[in-house]
């Protein structure tokens, strides 16, 4: 899992409509559109968190290998894509409802981020990715001074 | 007046609600094999049990560190469930499971007798 710098300016901002990627592809393929922009593939689930140090993304991919993955960063936007390779299975198919193929995800984050410390970590299916705070992004006490 | 009196706390007989679970199912001449998607969940939240004919397949989530606030969420419910109507010929205590990175892999054998042979004619 590396984490290395987006350079590519064609990246779109998550929108609620990523989520209908898996249909828009079939719909795609039905009417035989090409190049659907941004979105390729299928979307996987994705939450986010923010406290006053850090900003956390998890992403919900049961049954992946670590080397399949892959992180981006460019400013304040986080692209988490990759491959899922399907088991070899013999014998027919009853019921065929899981994901494969390649998926990408991207989220706009809240704050600045410090790219050099952000963290990744795949444990029980689930992508963890923790982007500690900018200095200037955190939030600052102030002292009032009443007379 | 006195039914009132015998009613549970709401915590006691709130209905857990479960997200049903993505699930692939291959079948073959020696059995079936069920793949079962459940993000967030470890090898010790995973519950398999059979009875009367039914797989019931549950998995907990692991608990996680606070992360803060929440500022979106698509993930789904806590606990993860999902119940299976068996072939009869599956024979249960072949039933064979592994966990692996949220994913739950459960090998159902059929039972000897009911596997497909060769009749040779004489």
């Amino acid at each position: 899992m590396n984490i290395i710098r987006y350079n590519s300016p064609e990246i779109a901002a998550w929108t609620p409509f990523n989520r209908l990627s898996p249909l828009r592809e079939l719909l795609d393929s039905a009417l035989q559109l090409s190049g659907s922009g941004a979105t390729r593939g299928w979307a996987p689930r994705l939450d986010l968190y923010e406290n006053a140090d850090q900003v956390t993304v998890k992403v919900e991919l049961a049954g992946m290998k670590k080397e399949d993955f892959d992180l981006s960063l460019e400013d304040d936007t986080l692209t988490v894509s990759g491959q899922r390779k399907a088991e070899t299975t013999s014998g027919e198919s009853f019921r065929s409802e899981r994901f494969f193929g390649s998926f990408s995800r991207t989220v706009t984050l809240p704050s600045a981020v410090e790219a050099d410390k952000v963290k990744a970590t795949y444990q029980d299916g689930i992508l963890t990715v923790v982007l500690p705070k900018a200095e200037e992004a955190k939030p600052k006490k102030i002292e009032v001074h009443l007379n | 007046m006195s039914q009132l009196t015998k009613c549970e706390s709401p915590a006691a007989t709130a209905r857990v609600e479960y997200t049903t679970p993505a699930v692939n199912l291959h079948h073959d001449t020696e059995g079936y094999t069920l793949e079962v998607e459940m993000p967030g969940v470890a090898k010790d939240g995973v519950e398999i049990t059979f009875d009367d004919g039914k797989l019931t397949l549950t998995g907990h989530r692991a608990e996680t560190p606070d992360a803060g606030k929440a500022v979106y969420v698509e993930s789904g419910r806590q606990e993860y469930r999902r119940v299976f109507d068996l072939d009869p010929s599956i024979d249960p205590a072949k039933i064979g499971a592994s966990m692996d990175q949220g994913l739950l892999t459960v090998r159902l054998p059929k039972a000897e007798a009911s596997k497909p042979r060769k009749i040779t004619v004489g």
